[in-house]
């Protein structure tokens, strides 16, 4: 059958090109099939930005938040616990915040845009639980230099009030500050950088 | 050929048989290209239609989105029943309570140019004229007996309409005469009731205009695609003899 | 090489390879019609591929349902595209295994040693009437519920226990979200029933060999390496063929698709964007297109002696008659090719009565159309019942010895 007269390099380039467009098309594909996965409208709207009321936050009180279905916390910080930041650095893991765990303007030794108010997500970046606040010094469970900040039930993760890691604890990085920004005195808005980033 | 005439009726089956509609409705000349006019519709359709019917399948983001708008203009004029840009044009009106008011509860009306058809939408909204019977005070042409009031009266005025006796000896649809003006004219009425029914088929399925524009994209495809594998098979079945 | 090797030794790669592609042969004259069955495959993929997909963000629940289908028209991304290749797949489903099945009947496809080889594709047929009926009532629109209310009374309508056959098919008393959720849970699971039929299908198909439009056997004149003289390997030469048709069918696939998903209202019905309302039955229901033969036949017999069993009977019968053809039809030869007037004639009026029953099936009944229903419906039957005489008496035209182009 494929006897004398064939122009096998047609053929072959035929071929290859045949196939190329086809791959191609079936990439197009796989383009709605995948991109069916991500959030969908609704699930965006659920985790659009959300507005904390500071307005009756009390030196050393938490709130927490509801932004994209994870807890996110906002803890007026005493003139004390900002003091005592500076104190415990050689016992955290990254105290610069060298890592990417927060936006630029959190760069700082309170990663915050207020030293006065922390934002963070209050979810543990070791496996995923919700540490606890424990604000009180020095208690029997966490030991003498304990000067408040968060502990991780499940594994026993420690943060300190600027939501930085303990070295020598399961979790391998800070907390989570999400992009956030004063709308005004009393109102921050979760989950946008309000254009001065 | 015989073979492939049959073939051709087969495709054709569904196009030849379309169902006859008994009244006789006004094209509503959709055009979904026409941004503008989606936006008036838009306008219209929260201040008119939104406070008894929803369309709570559908995103104020979203429409902003698809008709050009920014979304503090939305935020700013055109929404009353929700804060959020991202949440669904529903309503506050419960339906038992709407039950109470209309007799019926008013249709969500997210996909109801896709049930009724756009002419039928825009033929209806144009037909309520002056009943002294009915508790709203009007009825329709088109939906006798409907339970919705006459709720542009301020835009339209008010209509009677005239019947005449057919050949069959029943009373049929003859004319309307308008016998109160109100702040349009027929023409600016049938306008607005046109961006009204435009922006209500886009809302209907919303990514028409996208779809359409792929649409051609994947065509052109397919087009180069043909024409390689044809000279494949053409190259290939030089064997055959 | 060495890993082909290493595999054979393990898994037949190259000898399946070789046996159903590479050394498969297949009459050298497949003409237009033979895309059909390739392009049915594509669909079944297509259905079971976008289906799967859909599942992902459907609900099955009665107060959820109608609104799900519109979350994913709206709000998941490419949602509407995957749900239009699936509500527009169906029907191309149904067209292109039409014209496959009358491919079949032309040529004679049916006719010994072919008879379990169509009988296995009527299952598949009636397999995927079954899949889309219980697909339809998905959307949960007015038509979706009618319509399964009223399939469902069919089953209602057969003597004695046909009450409590109608409530254990719907689990409620009338069509509820028990129904929903059955339906949903076989919905998917049939398609992969029809891919193993499809699998069984094709490994009968390649058993006795492909038929022809001469309805020759290739496999009466082999060479002397037991070839067929008239058969080429299906790959390559069948694979490019039917990767152009693929291609060629996609682009009718994507008109409908992309510029008239609802296709006038036959691919997707307008009452079916009404949700169900169990109270109020819309003005006028029809099955979607693909059933309405059958509906059309249903309708057209009368109701005796107080039962509306007899017209479920004819709609069965209708559907069983195709199961019978390969031992209805005694003419001696396959293909319409070289069958005589008689024949040709008649399946040219089957043709034409499955076409106007079709269209009558979706219209509303007056006496005069309910009239041509009966008509068409003696002639479907007559097509059939009246083939063992009509095809013995006919003339043949000397079939050739070898393939004719």
């Amino acid at each position: 059958m494929s006897a004398a007269g064939v122009d096998l390099k047609k053929r072959r380039f035929l071929t290859t090109a045949t196939s190329a467009v086809a791959g191609v098309g079936a990439v197009f594909v796989a383009v709605p099939f995948l991109g069916s996965w991500a959030p969908s409208a609704k699930a965006r709207a659920a985790g659009a930005p959300v507005e904390a009321d500071i307005s009756k936050l009390e030196p050393g009180q938490k709130m927490t938040v509801k932004w994209r279905g994870k807890p996110v916390w906002v803890v007026r910080r005493t003139e004390q616990n900002l003091k005592d930041l500076s104190k415990i650095t050689d016992l955290l893991l990254d105290p610069n915040s060298e890592m990417d765990q927060q936006p630029e303007y959190c760069k700082n030794e309170y990663r915050s845009r207020k030293p006065e108010y922390l934002v963070a997500v209050g979810v543990c970046t070791h496996l995923g639980c919700s540490p606890t606040y424990r604000p009180d010094i020095a208690p029997a469970d966490l030991g003498a230099e304990w000067v408040g900040g968060f502990f991780c039930p499940c594994h026993g993760s420690r943060f300190d009030l600027a939501t930085r890691v303990f070295s020598g604890v399961p979790a391998p990085k800070n907390l989570e500050i999400p992009p956030y920004y004063f709308k005004s005195e009393t109102l921050i808005l979760i989950g946008e950088d309000g254009g001065a980033a | 050929m015989k073979k492939l005439i049959i073939a051709l009726m087969l495709f054709a089956t569904p196009m030849i048989s379309m169902g006859s509609s008994s009244a006789h409705l006004d094209s509503a000349g959709v055009d979904l290209g026409d941004k503008e006019s989606l936006q008036r519709g838009f306008k219209y359709f929260v201040n008119y239609c939104l406070s008894c019917h929803s369309a709570k399948y559908q995103r104020f983001e979203r429409t902003a989105n698809d008709l050009g708008l920014t979304v503090e203009d939305v935020k700013q004029n055109l929404m009353f029943t929700a804060d959020k840009i991202g949440s669904t044009m529903d309503i506050a009106l419960k339906p038992k309570e709407a039950t109470g008011y209309f007799g019926v509860t008013p249709p969500d009306l997210s996909v109801i140019t896709r049930a009724r058809g756009s002419d039928w939408v825009y033929t209806y909204l144009r037909s309520f004229y002056l009943d002294e019977s009915k508790s709203t005070g009007v009825n329709n042409v088109i939906f006798p007996d409907v339970g919705m009031p006459h709720v542009l009266w301020e835009l339209q005025g008010w209509q009677e309409a005239r019947f005449k006796k057919n050949e069959h000896g029943q009373m049929e649809f003859e004319k309307f005469e308008l016998v109160k003006a109100g702040s349009m004219s027929t023409e600016e009425f049938d306008g607005a009731i046109h961006d009204l029914v435009n922006f209500m088929t886009y809302l209907g399925d919303p990514s028409q205009m996208e779809r359409k524009a792929l649409g051609i994209k994947v065509i052109l495809f397919l087009l180069v695609l043909f024409v390689l594998s044809y000279l494949l098979k053409k190259e290939y079945w030089k064997d055959i003899h | 090489m060495s890993f082909i090797n290493w595999v054979d030794e393990r898994f037949p790669a190259t000898k399946v390879w070789n046996e159903h592609l590479a050394e498969y042969y297949a009459p050298k004259n497949f003409n237009f019609w033979y895309f059909f069955g390739s392009l049915a495959m594509l669909m079944l993929v297509n259905q079971i591929l976008t289906g799967v997909w859909l599942a992902m963000s459907y609900k099955p629940d009665a107060g959820l349902a109608f609104g799900s289908v519109e979350f994913i028209m709206r709000d998941v991304e490419w949602g509407w595209l995957i749900r239009y290749m699936h509500s527009t797949g169906a029907s191309a489903f149904f067209i292109v295994v039409y014209l496959h099945m009358y491919r079949g009947i032309m040529y004679g496809s049916y006719k010994g040693p072919r008879e379990l080889l169509w009988i296995i594709g009527m299952i598949i047929y009636v397999a995927m009437m079954a899949t889309a009926f219980m697909g339809y009532l998905l959307p949960w629109g007015q038509m979706s519920f009618w319509g399964a209310q009223v399939i469902v009374n069919l089953f209602s309508a057969v003597p004695f226990v046909g009450e409590e056959l109608g409530i254990f098919i719907r689990g409620d008393f009338v069509i509820s979200d028990a129904t929903l959720n059955r339906f949903f849970s076989l919905h998917f699971l049939l398609p992969f029933v029809l891919a193993a039929l499809v699998f069984v299908h094709i490994v009968a198909l390649h058993k006795v060999g492909s038929n022809n439009p001469d309805g020759i056997e290739i496999k009466k004149n082999k060479d002397e390496n037991g070839i067929p003289r008239d058969g080429i390997p299906f790959h390559p030469y069948y694979s490019v063929k039917d990767i152009m048709g693929v291609v060629g069918f996609l682009i009718l696939f994507s008109l409908v698709l992309f510029f008239s998903p609802e296709m006038g209202g036959y691919f997707i019905e307008h009452p079916n964007f009404v949700p169900a309302n169990p109270l109020q039955t819309p003005e006028h229901i029809a099955p979607v297109w693909y059933f309405t033969p059958y509906y059309a036949i249903l309708r057209a017999i009368p109701s005796m002696m107080g039962s509306a069993f007899p017209g479920v009977v004819a709609m069965g019968a209708a559907i069983v008659m195709f199961f019978l053809l390969p031992w209805l039809d005694k003419s001696p030869v396959k293909s319409m090719r070289y069958k005589g007037p008689i024949q040709r004639v008649a399946l040219g009026i089957f043709v034409v009565v499955f076409v106007i029953l079709g269209v009558l099936g979706t219209l509303p009944s007056t006496p005069a159309l309910t009239l041509l229903a009966q008509v068409c419906t003696f002639l479907y039957f007559a097509y059939f019942l009246l083939m063992p005489w009509y095809s013995k008496i006919d003339s043949t035209k000397p079939v050739p010895e070898r393939l004719t182009k």
